[in-house]
């Protein structure tokens, strides 16, 4: 393993490149060599930054201080002063407000490293999970506290709707918003259900958080079941997280001998009981309606939406689904308020995210980091770069139904709206990293196989569409396909998307849309060639 | 096929355990059957049958949600189960050798069991183990980080 200190970025945009970005650059080359740093430091040109007026940019990380305009008479003092004694060139950085809103938000950081920043994973890991005396000397259920005795529903939504807190499970629903909905419907029975059935490749986020600190979801679910008015509520957990199941059943009832669940909790006449269902492996029971199907003991099939099951939910009844991760945000919100959860993060998705780093890189794992980061400072600080120094191709993230990042996008801050306007999903979290020897088909065929095995089959777009979309990449890989399987592909994708009931289908096609925008050229070897450029497709010329 | 069929005392036994446990309600659907599944390994008929009377649900039901969760099996399972990992995770990680390995260590396909009835390969996906891949599952237990000249070995475990 190579161990690289800092990362010098040099702008190469046109306007940057006839600023004199190519000095730079050798400049730059030049002073590392001279300070003997050049196995310490990688020096990369990219391409495109942003458009900005403080052109030629420099970034250096991990720390992320941005330099610019940067003349090539300043790169020796950036070199001896950042790079070879560590401290910030004072005076060169670029100025804020030059800086355009693609790259502005690093500037914010006001060059510290984004060291990870844990609210949701706080305790895991430091308390003993089968004891709730630890979870109470550690602020525990002091919130469910102020909640039911300070608060009034009205005010707890409108504190999480100032927070800013999105929904964690993918698509990002502010919370504050979803609980004042199930608040509003009019029923003599309302549910609160926990979403953890989190069976996302790559993800297992939800799982860290049970095993490590169950009482947190629990005082949450009590905090939303109070205020919607619900007096039941379901973990729906993972088949396969026996360990998870173990230890929230056994928190339940501790919080139930301490009077944190059951009948007048705290005296005030709140009822809560909680009963923690497993699930029996299938990826769509993910999908909220789907998971209710599944605890009333159906096939897991997604209902049809509208009535969503904020109106009707469990048995008819409206009900309140929240994302383990979503529901470990709950209860730090409310001790420590709204503005210091904006404090982390980009101010249109603020707080934390937890990632999953898996794939080519040096160190795999969990890190719970403000949103915001960039996938290149993941690689780099966090997965402590490429494993056998290869080159980062592409990114998969957020499960089976994210996207697939190509490495261009690299800068690109991860949180809902950037990513958004960049066409990329964010997803649950899980950042499957791939380097140059990972092939496009084949990784969009291991999706789709996924996809396949995992729709529900209840309607025709994504029982078909999948295993379609399937057996034609199958021929790519094979050496067997034509240039019409592209179109094919192209159009099975836009009718997943447009057709099918629930979000499984409506994702599936994304790896297909994916890698035709960014990685044409590569899956069109395949076709006309006969030629899989990374070796890894079988091409033996057999037709599926 | 050597596979063993359980007699059916001990089925209606293991059905009738399993409902006192969790009571005649359909919302216990599942994890009534799961307990079955555990208990004999798969679900029979016969216990399918049992299920259906005690909780006055149609048989028809009861195999629409048996035949829907990858836990549950209608069909007899060797007496060693292996759930293999083919999520892209794993798969990125070299899965896609092991996988080769563990199919040439038994001579068998997935979703098939070796003659002698000890073993059944199946695929399953994500286990939420993938900081380690590439991950197989035996029975209960998890292996991670699995190198294709490791998969003998394992499986000698299992004898």
């Amino acid at each position: 393993m190579k161990a690289i200190r800092s990362m010098v970025l040099v702008s190469s945009d046109v306007a940057s490149l006839e600023l004199g970005a190519k000095e730079i650059y050798q400049e730059f080359q030049r002073e590392i060599q001279s300070f003997g740093l050049q196995d310490e430091i990688s020096l990369t040109m990219v391409g495109d930054i942003g458009r900005h007026d403080a052109v030629p940019l420099v970034i250096v990380y991990p720390e992320a201080v941005i330099y610019g305009p940067v003349r090539k008479e300043s790169v020796h003092t950036i070199v001896e002063e950042h790079l070879y004694k560590g401290r910030i060139a004072v005076g060169l950085q670029a100025p804020f407000r030059e800086l355009s809103g693609r790259i502005a938000w690093l500037s914010a950081r006001k060059g510290t490293l984004p060291a990870e920043q844990r609210i949701v994973l706080e305790r895991a890991g430091l308390i003993d999970p089968d004891s709730i005396d630890e979870y109470i000397v550690h602020d525990g259920y002091t919130a469910l506290a102020k909640t039911l005795t300070d608060y009034s529903p009205e005010e707890v939504f409108s504190i999480l709707e100032k927070s800013g807190l999105r929904g964690r499970g993918g698509a990002g629903f502010p919370t504050g918003t979803k609980w004042r909905f199930v608040n509003k419907t009019k029923s003599d029975k309302k549910y609160v259900i926990c979403n953890a059935d989190e069976s996302e490749p790559g993800t297992f986020k939800d799982r860290l958080i049970l095993e490590g600190d169950p009482h947190s979801i629990i005082e949450a679910m009590a905090i939303a079941a109070f205020c919607v008015g619900a007096d039941e509520g379901f973990l729906y957990i993972r088949g396969e997280y026996t360990l998870a199941q173990n230890r929230v059943k056994n928190a339940i009832k501790q919080a139930e001998d301490m009077g944190f669940l059951g009948e007048n909790i705290f005296g005030t006449g709140f009822n809560l009981k909680l009963h923690v269902h497993a699930g029996a492996g299938a990826y769509i029971c993910g999908e909220e309606t789907a998971l209710i199907e599944s605890i009333e003991g159906k096939r897991g099939e997604p209902r049809a939406r509208p009535p969503y099951p904020t109106t009707n939910g469990l048995w008819g009844k409206p009900t309140l689904v929240n994302n383990v991760e979503t529901l470990a945000n709950i209860a730090p919100i409310l001790r420590n308020g709204a503005d210091w959860y904006r404090s982390f993060g980009p101010a249109t998705s603020p707080g934390t995210k937890v990632y999953t780093i898996l794939g080519n890189v040096n160190i795999t794992g969990l890190i719970e980091v403000p949103m915001g980061i960039t996938l290149r400072e993941v690689i780099a600080i966090y997965g402590k770069g490429m494993k056998n120094g290869k080159t980062f191709k592409l990114a998969q993230t957020g499960g089976s139904s994210g996207s697939i990042v190509p490495a261009t996008l690299q800068d690109t801050p991860m949180d809902f709206d950037s990513f958004s306007k960049a066409g990329v999903a964010l997803g649950s979290g899980a950042l499957l990293i791939c380097d140059e020897d990972t092939c496009v088909v084949d990784l969009a065929k291991v999706l789709l196989n996924f996809f396949r095995k995992e729709s529900c089959g209840k309607c025709n777009p994504c029982r078909i569409g999948n295993q379609r979309a399937f057996e034609i990449l199958s021929n790519i890989s094979e050496g067997t396909g034509s240039l019409k399987d592209l179109t094919d592909l192209m159009n099975l994708s836009d009718n997943l998307y447009q057709l099918s009931n629930c979000g499984l289908g409506q994702t599936a096609g994304a790896p297909i849309r994916d890698i035709l925008n960014h990685f044409r050229a590569e899956v069109e070897a395949h076709i006309r060639l006969k030629v899989c450029p990374t070796g890894v497709c079988p091409m033996s010329g057999k037709k599926i | 096929m050597a596979i063993e069929v359980k007699d059916t005392k001990a089925v209606l036994k293991a059905v009738q355990d399993a409902v006192s446990r969790f009571g005649a309600t359909q919302d216990e659907l599942i994890p009534i059957l799961n307990d079955i599944n555990r208990e004999i390994g798969y679900l029979p008929g016969e216990a399918l049958d049992e299920v259906s009377r005690l909780l006055r649900v149609p048989k028809s039901h009861l195999f629409s949600v048996a035949s829907f969760y990858r836990m549950l099996s209608t069909k007899p399972r060797g007496k060693h189960v292996i759930q293999f990992c083919e999520s892209a995770p794993c798969h990125v990680a070299g899965g896609r050798e092991v996988f080769q390995a563990v199919k040439e260590a038994l001579q068998i396909d997935e979703n098939e069991s070796t003659p002698d009835g000890n073993w059944t390969l199946t695929t399953t996906s994500c286990l939420g183990v993938c900081g380690v891949g590439p991950v197989m599952m035996i029975d209960d237990d998890i292996f991670g980080n699995v190198d294709p000249k490791q998969v003998p070995s394992i499986l000698a475990k299992y004898k």
